[in-house]
């Protein structure tokens, strides 16, 4: 466990941000402004399925206003190729396609055209007068339906990949993959008790307050400057640069301030358009989402349709595990199932395990990452049905959880061996915390546990570190600050130099004034941005003990530096002093750190949860919630408690309202904030929150991710709360009152 | 030896072994060695002279950022998984 001590870190001082966000003085992306700016609008499909039949743009350019119209014929027009902007390997003609639609449309809301215009309103005027012609075709909106024999085709091109070997047969299903370990039947032969169920999860998205937005200039000079709200200004950068067939160091990219990602913040969808705009007109141009756009035109997690069956034996031991999964990528692969079949008995030692991954493609928006991509599905059946194994074992839940608990050694199913995790001691937590242990009594009412897993990554971060002569220092970053980070990573640097977190000064800059970063996911950035600035500030003491060497006569070598005070024999400095000894023994000091961190360390998330159902309406209210988290080392404890309560009450979400809910024909009939359910402060109790530190024994400071795992753990636990509270096996999400209705209906009498 | 873990995508082109044992000091030089052994499987794992993008290489438990540059020892396992992003950009950095 973290028990080093430490005088910043863990520690809850103000975010640095915080003053210009409470004053509403942070500029974000539909706030930027500039000179000669026009304003864009998107026309996108009414179709779920369709081939383009023709484009008439003569109406819309003739508007007064309209200083352009464009098509995907108007992007640089490059061979297909395969690259990689960051999910996997994608032909670049998937990336254009769902930019600006070529050919086909795939999805309600896919992007048709665009216009730039004096005014947004002009913009809009003549976005709806562009005349497209249609054909329109069968569409197809689920995984099994997708995947069945004479299901409509989305890519006449995409022939599935089966065990990694092309088959040349054309089909929706992108990819069949597998993890196998063990002996499954044997292991199976060995159980005493075998439960096998299926489940549905439906399409759900990040709901990020801020819509996607960019302003791009393409200058006079050929320089493409884009602001936007990205997780990966990098990313962008580099997407955009493919796309619009550039070196990448003609593309600048500014971060604005995020209102939330999630995961969905990650790939590209305005910045191309807005720059070839850009191009055509001589102006800036901005476009904005509308929260519809937002809906029907980025990307959501995947819906699922997933199969889990466990054997266990007479003493509670998992014998064997097996599991299939069809994840929905939308219009084009690339459906989070990867992840998910790594995560679907990843919390557990079991010698016996196939997985079975399918990557199906169908007429709904392109998915996209949604914190802890594909794991939530994955815990949802596996913990469900551990509940109904604890249940007809007569076994305690957690103890079910704990005998199978994986630990240091324990070999995942797709190959390597976990080192250090806390997945025990995050159930002993559980087991330990004053919600568990109190009594839950009245009537429909019913108490729920689940643990998840995410493995959070990596990935390369710059930092730099200027020293000023008063003794603070400007951290300079290029990850996007979505959850409290420039205060975690300025942290970091104020442990290492001794001085407070108020006296770091850090500033998010573009790509052109920062190494190369990562996005801001994959619960990174306090991990690895915090090892950057971790690496400059040890950088700076460096250089400040051959300062202080300099002027005491004797060799850096016989400079100590602690607690933020330098000394050797009877001579001291505090950093600040010697911080003002600078210009005189050499000039500025800057550090540097650039790293690409393995050892990000897995994290662990468990969920207790008390619930009520209403008997007469299927409505669940949560009676209580408690998020218990293995953090490594919690940075900033407050920051971390945020990450679990924001999980939480996406996950509650998630389990208990959200959904896309879709027509027949393919359309989303719920795209607005109203509709589209997301729980508020009033649906949900105080999440209460109990950080577990097993220390990362890769990190200078123990850290682990905590930006993900949290969202993994609530739907299993509030199915098997609602179990206990109605006698009802809720196997579809969302749980939402006609589903508990039905299967309150259903039961037998 | 080093002992590599063939992922079950890749065991027919490694005669149906789940297991092989290979030499070398990095992960190149041991897929080198694979190759050696089965013709063929070093194109599985390898494109343009870096890992596939949707392919990670683990070295005792750690997906590294290295690659093919990893330092492999005799005792190491070494495994080729799958690519998480973790809505991230793990291969970014390496192919541009």
């Amino acid at each position: 466990m973290s028990t080093q001590p430490y005088r910043v870190i863990g520690t809850r001082p103000i975010r640095h941000d915080g003053a210009d966000k409470v004053t509403g003085r942070a500029i974000y992306g539909a706030d930027f402004q500039m000179a000669g700016l026009l304003h864009g609008a998107i026309l996108r499909s009414p179709h779920a399925h369709a081939r383009i039949k023709s484009i008439d743009t003569s109406k819309a350019k003739a508007l007064e206003g309209v200083k352009a119209v464009i098509t995907a014929a108007d992007l640089p027009q490059t061979a297909d190729q395969i690259v990689d902007l960051g999910e996997g390997e994608t032909p670049l003609s998937y990336i254009k396609g769902n930019v600006l639609a070529v050919g086909k449309v795939l999805y309600k809301g896919h992007a048709v055209a665009a216009v730039a215009a004096i005014n947004v309103h002009v913009a809009e005027e003549a976005a709806a007068l562009i005349d497209v012609q249609y054909e329109v075709l069968p569409g197809v909106f689920t995984a099994p339906d997708a995947m069945k024999e004479g299901a409509p085709i989305l890519h006449a091109d995409l022939k599935t990949k089966e065990f990694g070997k092309a088959t040349g047969q054309v089909s929706n299903i992108a990819d069949h993959f597998r993890h196998a370990m063990g002996d499954v039947a044997k292991g199976f032969a060995e159980a005493t008790l075998i439960i096998e169920r299926e489940f549905d999860t439906a399409t759900v998205h990040q709901g990020y307050i801020e819509p996607h937005n960019a302003t791009v200039l393409w200058n006079n000079d050929g320089r493409v400057h884009i602001w936007c709200s990205t997780q990966g200004s990098f990313v962008v950068r580099d997407t955009t640069a493919c796309i619009l067939d550039l070196p990448v160091s003609r593309v600048k990219v500014t971060p604005t301030e995020i209102g939330g990602g999630f995961g969905g913040k990650i790939p590209v969808y305005l910045e191309p358009v807005a720059a070839v705009l850009s191009k055509q007109t001589g102006h800036p141009v901005k476009i904005v989402m509308s929260r519809k756009d937002v809906f029907e035109g980025s990307g959501p997690t995947p819906g699922s349709h997933i199969r889990v069956k466990i054997g266990v034996n007479a003493e509670g031991r998992i014998t064997a595990a097996d599991a299939t999964l069809a994840y929905e990528a939308g219009a084009y692969p690339g459906a989070m199932v990867g992840p998910g079949a790594m995560c679907v008995f990843a919390a557990y030692d079991i010698a016996n395990v196939t997985i079975d991954g399918y990557d199906v493609v169908v007429n709904k928006p392109s998915t996209a990452a949604y914190r802890a991509p594909g794991a939530t599905n994955v815990a949802f059946a596996t913990e469900t049905v551990l509940d109904e194994i604890a249940e007809k074992l007569k076994i305690d839940p957690l103890e079910l959880r704990l005998k199978n608990a994986a630990k240091e050694g324990t070999r995942r199913a797709d190959g390597p061996k976990y080192r250090r995790i806390g997945c025990v001691e995050v159930l002993e937590a559980m087991k330990a915390s004053a919600h568990y242990r109190s009594p839950l009594s009245g009537p429909n009412r019913g108490r729920g546990v689940a643990i998840g897993y995410w493995f959070n990554v990596g990935l390369p971060s710059s930092v730099t570190i200027s020293v000023n002569a008063d003794g603070t220092v400007n951290l300079v970053e290029g990850s996007t600050d979505i959850g409290g980070t420039r205060t975690s990573i300025a942290m970091q640097a104020a442990e290492v130099l001794g001085i407070r977190a108020e006296d770091v000064c850090p500033t998010i800059v573009d790509t052109d004034s920062v190494g190369f970063t990562g996005v801001t996911g994959g619960s990174r950035t306090t991990f690895a941005t915090g090892w950057a600035a971790f690496e400059a500030a040890q950088d700076v003491v460096r250089q400040m003990k051959e300062r202080a060497g300099k002027l005491w006569e004797i060799h850096a070598d016989n400079v100590t530096f602690e607690a933020g005070v330098f000394t050797a024999n009877a001579d001291r400095f505090t950093f600040k002093e010697l911080a003002a000894k600078l210009g005189q023994t050499g000039g500025p000091v800057v550090g540097r750190g650039a790293v690409n961190p393995k050892g990000a360390g897995g994290s662990f998330s468990g969920v207790i949860v008390d619930v009520e159902v209403d008997p007469e309406t299927g409505k669940t209210t949560i009676l209580r919630f408690t998020s218990i988290q293995d953090a490594g080392k919690a940075i900033h404890p407050s920051y971390v408690e945020g990450q679990m309560q924001g999980g939480s009450a996406q996950g509650i979400g998630w389990a208990l309202n959200e959904e896309y809910y879709m027509s027949g024909e393919g359309s989303m009939m719920n795209s607005s904030l109203l509709d589209y359910r997301m729980p508020t402060s009033l649906d949900l109790p105080m999440i209460e929150t109990i950080i577990v530190e097993v220390a990362n024994p890769a990190h200078p400071f123990g850290v682990r991710g905590v930006g993900e795992a949290n969202i993994v753990p609530p739907p299993g636990a509030i199915a098997n709360a609602i179990y206990h509270a109605a006698g009802v096996r809720m196997r579809r999400l969302p749980m939402n009152p006609p589903a508990v209705m039905q299967a309150i209906w259903s039961k037998p009498q | 030896m080093a002992t590599v873990y063939i992922p079950t995508l890749l065991q027919q082109a490694a005669g149906g072994a789940t297991q092989l044992q290979a030499h070398g000091a990095s992960v190149r030089q041991v897929i080198e060695d694979l190759e050696r052994l089965h013709p063929g499987l070093a194109g599985k794992l390898t494109e343009g002279g870096r890992l596939r993008s949707n392919i990670q290489v683990a070295v005792d438990g750690e997906v590294s950022p290295l690659g093919l540059l990893e330092p492999v020892s005799p005792d190491s396992e070494v495994h080729f998984v799958t690519a998480i992003s973790g809505g991230s950009s793990p291969s970014l950095a390496r192919s541009r």
